[in-house]
């Protein structure tokens, strides 16, 4: 059986961390279901955990100068009401799962767990995310889209914890965010997408687009993005075609128990080409 | 094994688990309150809800070791007050209960609903029973419940 802890400061928790190299369990809204045994018995963890849900050091959200800082153990719910927050992350948020469920995770916790199919991750990296990780020493910084290396693969050191996300404050013409899934409630989402438009002058002066669930990591393509840049009415009309397939290139979907590779391809080509219609009605 | 202290329905007590067992384990097996049920096990259905600091929560992915310091409400600790006692008796006068399975759970949704929204819409009543699965009712007798509960119980929430 695996060792496990509650520790009762952070402090504490990254000590923990370095010696048994223990993975710290939030909301358990992931783990505790991955990992559960039968009725009456203890989940099967493979590595020592650590149950961090009540580190107040953990919980909050503020804002520092042009940036909105969630500490990693506040729960869904909490950012969902919290008036800092960018409101199509709210919006996201509101979204998934349902209120008890809410009440546990969170969104460090859904970012660790670094599933292709994590609802919030797409608007987190439109928004240009930045997580913080520390050790018992040292803190460091990095952008989200560098930290997700693949399906559940993440940068995490072995002696690490997340201790916040920290979005820059973000103020958009036009947003866009769709969840696609079976059911409103619970279920995990067949793909998501977040699209933020800033327009000044009749030129797009910022457009960032985010798909989720279509490939091994969100697809964000700064490139593309940057050519879009400046872009009026007609040039936007006129490159809209090969915008499209560029990002249609990107979209490259597998089948899984949620949905099919042919399904995800095609809602997420609707979806790209709505955003790209509601940019269309803003420049003109 | 550790101990861990928490108030349960209002009283402090102490268990010595280990910190992995789940709250919905601990509460049926050991502390007797059956009123928490199992149903999925992973948190989709909601027949597990318990309030923990007056947030709704599926205690079969809660550890006991995440229960430490905190405040856990179940069935039986809100069933003979008079909040619990409104819901439930609007719930059994809207043929909300049938097989009685997911009823303790759907109370505690209910009871979470109302405290922070005393006079919900229907659709507010939806979301806030989402995660809360029902094979009987088809929900709309639910509703009609926590309709009734809110309209009888003005100012006791």
């Amino acid at each position: 059986m695996v060792k496990s802890f509650i520790p009762k400061t952070l402090t504490e928790a990254a000590a923990i961390r370095k010696e048994t190299g223990a993975v710290p369990i939030a909301g358990g809204t992931d783990l505790m279901v991955r990992y559960r045994n039968i009725a009456g018995t203890l989940p099967t963890f493979p590595w020592p955990v650590m149950y961090i849900s009540n580190l107040e050091e953990l919980k909050g959200i503020s804002k520092e100068h042009d940036i909105v800082v969630i500490k990693a153990g506040t729960e869904l719910s909490v950012v969902c009401e919290s008036a800092l927050v960018h409101p199509v992350l709210r919006d996201a948020v509101r979204q998934m799962a349902a209120p008890a469920l809410r009440n546990l995770g969170t969104l460090a916790g859904n970012i660790c767990n670094a599933s292709p199919a994590g609802d919030a991750n797409c608007v987190l990296y439109a928004l240009g995310a930045e997580i913080e990780l520390a050790t018992e020493k040292s803190m460091r910084r990095m952008l989200l889209s560098d930290f997700i290396t693949g399906p559940g693969k993440t940068e995490l050191r072995a002696d690490e914890l997340m201790t916040a996300i920290r979005i820059p404050v973000h103020k958009e013409t036009v947003s866009f965010y769709k969840k696609v899934g079976t059911r409103k409630a619970n279920a995990l989402s067949k793909l998501s997408c977040a699209g933020l438009l800033s327009v000044e002058n009749g030129t797009i002066s910022d457009m960032r687009l985010a798909v989720g669930a279509v490939a091994p990591v969100v697809v964000r393509s700064a490139e593309l993005e940057k050519s879009i840049q400046g872009m009026n009415i007609d040039k936007f009309s006129e490159n809209e075609e090969s915008l499209f397939q560029a990002y249609s290139d990107l979209i490259v979907p597998i089948d899984d128990q949620r949905s099919t590779a042919e399904y995800r391809k095609t809602v997420a080509c609707g979806l790209i080409k709505e955003f790209f219609r509601l940019i269309k009605e803003e420049l003109s | 094994m550790q101990e861990i202290t928490f108030t349960l329905n209002g009283k402090i007590i102490t268990v010595t688990e280990n910190p992995s067992s789940r709250l919905l384990d601990i509460l049926r097996e050991k502390l007797g309150l059956t009123a928490v049920k199992e149903g999925c096990g992973e948190g989709e259905c909601g027949a597990c809800s318990v309030l923990k600091d007056g947030k709704l929560v599926n205690s079969c992915i809660v550890p006991i070791g995440a229960v430490q310091g905190v405040d856990i409400v179940t069935l039986e600790g809100i069933r003979d007050t008079e909040e619990g006692k409104c819901i439930i008796d609007s719930f059994a006068e809207s043929g909300a209960v049938q097989c009685g399975f997911c009823t303790p759970g759907m109370v505690m949704a209910s009871a979470a609903l109302l405290r922070t929204t005393p006079k919900p819409n229907e659709y507010q009543i939806r979301e806030a029973l989402s995660g809360n699965l029902c094979r009987c009712t088809g929900y709309n007798m639910l509703i009609t419940g926590i309709q009734l509960a809110a309209k009888r119980g003005e100012g006791i929430w």
